[in-house]
């Protein structure tokens, strides 16, 4: 099975060209416009930032083994925080879901041959190499100290750190998002295969519309505020400062106007991707498809009504406190809704548990402690005590590592039969999604007690009675660093010595199914007319299942 | 001062609300739990009994259902209410100043607390205050953001550059507790921090008495506004002063210029001082220069005691023990030769 020719041996009568290896020069991948190349090369990309981010994380948790600041120096320390999460929000938890799974899936799952604008989408990926390049360079030249929340007048008037490239470099990153946002909206509107109506969608698709529409509306703000800042800190114009004039509060709206809508933009994909795994492994049709695409809307647009939410002991006006925390517990019910649906959807389904069902039951139980803290934070007499202390640290995390991590782990698994034609470990896959799931909680999980107790973010050193949850929560990140870096070892060692998935490894209805693995360069060879509802396992869907059956049977030890 | 268990999992209680954002702590830990209970038996529940028995089954398939959509849309809503409402309730607690509270002035800088008592007592990075007095903090910062966080009390609020925010406590029990920075503020912010120390109140006392009381912030204020900034020149003088007229307004409406009103907080005569033409008091020209880069924080603090002191608001502490007693060598030693430390000195 080593050799080239098993990669057209699965399901294809001869070798044909796919997508891989439809030329094999650099120029071929450099200059390409095919969503799927760019979406590997975004891949790649994504992977480095995130193992870059991820060796902070480590260095963080190491320095709060000991309560002393010990490991690395004070001045280091807030590099490593702020670098940390510059890193994995701006150049690894953005892009993640959208630009690589979105990229190379959401043409395919509607049928179209590739995205409306493809030099468009090469754009973006390049725009994204500029901002990540330069943001690479300022973190080598001697890096930023502020917190990844840029707060002024610290980031303006008292940093001495390199505020103003990294900011450049997060400005022109904005742009691919806007312009991979705008590029999906159009695809799905004008592009989707004869047949595929809206409500045939899958909601994957859905929740990367509803993820494109905030990447759009909201990106710009961020834009905006960092060139403010940029103006202040270099021309000394008066915005924000208020030695000079302005107003640090202002600064706090503009940049959570962008960054609260930015945590959906964190997070609806992650949903989506759960959607199409509970379903497909559950061979179920998802419950209250309607409910769940609309919530996903819902969800974006409520979402840019609650920035207020961060701000409540900041100094604005309690009358506003208590309006922000009003609507964020209006934003929380769409998300109990697509938590009560996905659970419905397993009732009497046929539930498999291989490695990206597994990653989909993972999020809903993170997904659920996330929201649950959510509400805390967001009652506001409560969140006097608990705002700016490791309860947040610990809160943001289940939602964005245990939501859109996970849920980008368990579609990464999902399809990446799809992307490479081959079949990972399973065995290893599983034991890996586990390894997370118990390490993720014993991070995250005594951070949620360390915040009651009042111990604040970013701080260095802390008082010795609160070490012994500190050092659970180090304990569990190594943990959690081992299930990471699994995937890594084996989903790389099956490109080479992994078993050909064959077209349809599990038999599933979505058009991405349905073409071969992997596609070929123009996704389709003939266009589909899509006769079927979303999520129909029954033979209306055209499959045929009673052959799969049978090809298995013989060898039932699966 | 933490107890002693192995892994403490709540702070002390040691503000009079402090139970009441415990109490809304366990009702959201009760909600939780409520919720994730039967979700999670639901997902085990279903996970094994329909577990996959053939592969590439079809089972059977069910359609949505508007009436469990809208019990499960209904139920969650309302239950968020609920929280809103007890949130908003003990929120209204924390942030309702009471009237009869003593005064304490806060200036945070990178990376310390300099506090002083309305009574005169400068401390840094510590406070010192007696059990079962409505405490009041009127905080401001000369460099960065800061976050005066008390978890023992149960409050904290961001310390913004360029205006007053307050917080207020009544602390129910003797002990000392962290005092945390809680808002990023650059190189030693994790080191931003120190104890806050309640004292019953013959302690206090004593305290105040071996601690050197130097002028009160009103004295302070009463020294700058008639001798150092020689703001009575307009501001005093009676009926034909050429400034607004200051006796009697704290707290009050004041007409503005334009027609608009405005309440003269703190806030407001803080900043009439600095920018003194942006809310002009309806009758008065605007001639009155600002007073910005020419004192400092703890001067406008003592500026802004002495404004409110002409409305007859002293906001001092009640004790007696306010007399000056630098020769005094205190019992209390050691808390005393740090509050002793002049604050300028730190600058």
């Amino acid at each position: 099975m080593q050799n080239v020719d098993a990669i057209g041996s699965g399901i294809s009568e001869q070798p044909k060209l796919n997508y891989l290896t439809n030329g094999f020069t650099l120029k071929s991948w450099l200059l390409t416009k095919d969503h799927k190349r760019i979406a590997i090369m975004y891949l790649i990309t994504v992977s480095l930032f995130f193992m870059a981010g991820g060796i902070y994380a480590s260095v963080i948790r190491l320095e709060l083994l000991t309560p002393a600041s010990d490991l690395v120096q004070t001045a280091t320390y807030n590099k490593v925080f702020t670098q940390h999460g510059i890193l994995m929000i701006f150049f690894f938890l953005i892009p993640s879901i959208p630009a690589v799974l979105g990229n190379f899936l959401l043409p395919i799952m509607i049928g179209a041959k590739d995205l409306a604008l493809p030099r468009i989408n090469l754009l973006s990926l390049y725009i994204y190499w500029i901002g990540g390049a330069l943001t690479i360079y300022a973190l080598m030249q001697g890096g930023v100290d502020t917190g990844w929340t840029f707060y002024t007048p610290y980031s303006t008037t008292f940093s001495n750190t390199y505020v103003m490239a990294v900011g450049l470099g997060i400005f022109i990153n904005g742009f691919s998002s806007i312009l991979t946002g705008l590029n999906f909206i159009v695809t799905v509107h004008t592009m989707r295969a004869p047949g595929m109506t809206w409500f045939r969608l899958p909601l994957f698709v859905w929740a990367q519309y509803a993820t494109s529409l905030v990447m759009i509306l909201g990106t710009p703000v961020i834009a905006i505020t960092v060139l403010l800042l940029a103006i202040e800190r270099t021309v000394k114009v008066g915005i924000f400062d208020p030695s000079i004039g302005g107003d640090p509060i202002l600064f706090q709206h503009m940049f959570w106007f962008y960054s609260h809508p930015a945590v959906y933009i964190m997070v609806l994909p992650g949903m989506g991707v759960v959607s199409e795994l509970i379903s497909n492994f559950s061979r179920k049709k998802i419950f209250g498809y309607e409910f769940i695409a609309f919530s996903s809307i819902a969800i974006a647009v409520f979402g840019f009504l609650v920035w207020g939410h961060h701000m409540f002991v900041s100094g604005q006006s309690i009358y506003a406190g208590l309006v922000f925390s009003f609507l964020t517990m209006v934003v929380a019910v769409p998300s109990a809704i697509k938590m009560f649906n996905w659970a419905a959807t397993l009732y009497k389904g046929s539930i498999s548990f291989d490695t990206p069902m597994l990653y989909g039951l993972g999020f809903m139980g993170l997904f659920l402690i996330g929201g649950l803290t959510g509400l805390f934070l967001g009652a506001i007499g409560l969140t006097v005590h608990l705002t700016d202390t490791y309860f947040v640290v610990a809160h943001f995390h289940y939602v964005m590592v245990g939501g859109q991590v996970i849920a980008y782990l368990g579609g990464i698994h999902y399809w990446w039969p799809k992307m490479t034609g081959k079949m990972y470990s399973e065995f290893w896959g599983k034991i890996s999604a586990m390894l997370v799931f118990v390490g993720f909680n014993l991070t995250f999980g005594p951070q949620f007690i360390l915040g009651y107790l009042g111990m604040p973010r970013r701080y260095a050193s802390y008082p010795e009675e609160l070490q012994v949850l500190n050092i659970f929560s180090t304990a569990g990140a190594s943990v959690l660093g081992v299930g990471m870096l699994m995937p890594v070892i084996y989903l790389l060692h099956s490109l080479v010595w992994g078993k050909p998935a064959g077209d349809n490894p599990w038999m599933l209805p979505g058009l991405e199914w349905r073409t071969s693995s992997p596609p070929p360069t123009e996704n389709f060879e003939k266009m589909p007319v899509v006769t079927w509802e979303a999520y129909e396992f029954g033979e209306e869907s055209g499959l045929d299942l009673e052959g799969a059956r049978n090809r298995v049977r013989p060898s039932t030890v699966a | 001062m933490q107890t002693s268990s192995w892994v403490p999992l709540f702070p002390e209680q040691a503000s009079t609300f402090a139970w009441q954002v415990d109490a809304l702590y366990a009702y959201l830990i009760v909600i939780s739990i409520a919720f994730t209970i039967p979700i999670v038996a639901a997902i085990f529940f279903f996970a094994i009994k329909y577990r996959e028995k053939e592969k590439f089954a079809t089972p059977e398939e069910m359609h949505g259902s508007i009436v469990l959509e809208t019990v499960w849309s209904i139920i969650p809503f309302v239950i968020s209410m609920t929280i809103f409402l007890g949130g908003a309730i003990v929120y209204y607690n924390q942030f309702r100043v009471p009237d009869d509270s003593m005064d304490v002035y806060v200036v945070g800088k990178q990376w310390m607390w300099k506090l002083q008592h309305g009574t005169g007592q400068r401390e840094i990075n510590e406070l010192h205050v007696p059990v079962g007095r409505n405490v009041k903090l009127t905080m401001t910062t000369e460099d960065t953001l800061h976050d005066f966080s008390i978890p023992a009390f149960r409050t904290k609020a961001d310390v913004v550059p360029g205006r007053y925010t307050y917080i207020w406590f009544n602390a129910t029990k003797p002990g000392k507790y962290h005092l945390f920075c809680a808002e990023y503020c650059g190189l030693n912010h994790s080191g931003m921090g120190g104890y806050v120390y309640v004292m019953e109140q013959r302690d206090f006392d004593n305290w105040l008495s071996g601690t050197e009381s130097g002028q009160t912030p009103v004295e302070a204020g009463k020294d700058l506004f008639e001798n150092k900034l020689g703001c009575a020149s307009c501001h005093a003088g009676g009926a034909d002063q050429r400034g607004a007229k200051l006796e009697g307004i704290f707290n009050k409406d004041v007409k503005l210029v334009g027609g608009q009103s405005v309440v003269a907080d703190e806030a407001y005569i803080r900043n009439s001082i600095l920018n003194p033409s942006s809310q002009v008091v309806e009758g008065f020209q605007p001639i009155m220069p600002t007073f910005k880069g020419q004192v400092t924080e703890e001067q406008l603090v003592s500026l802004v005691a002495y404004i409110k002191s002409l409305s007859g608001v002293t906001g001092t502490t009640t004790s007696s023990a306010a007399t000056p007693a630098a020769a005094n060598t205190s019992t209390h030693s050691n808390t005393a030769g740090n509050a002793n430390t002049p604050a300028s000195s730190n600058k």
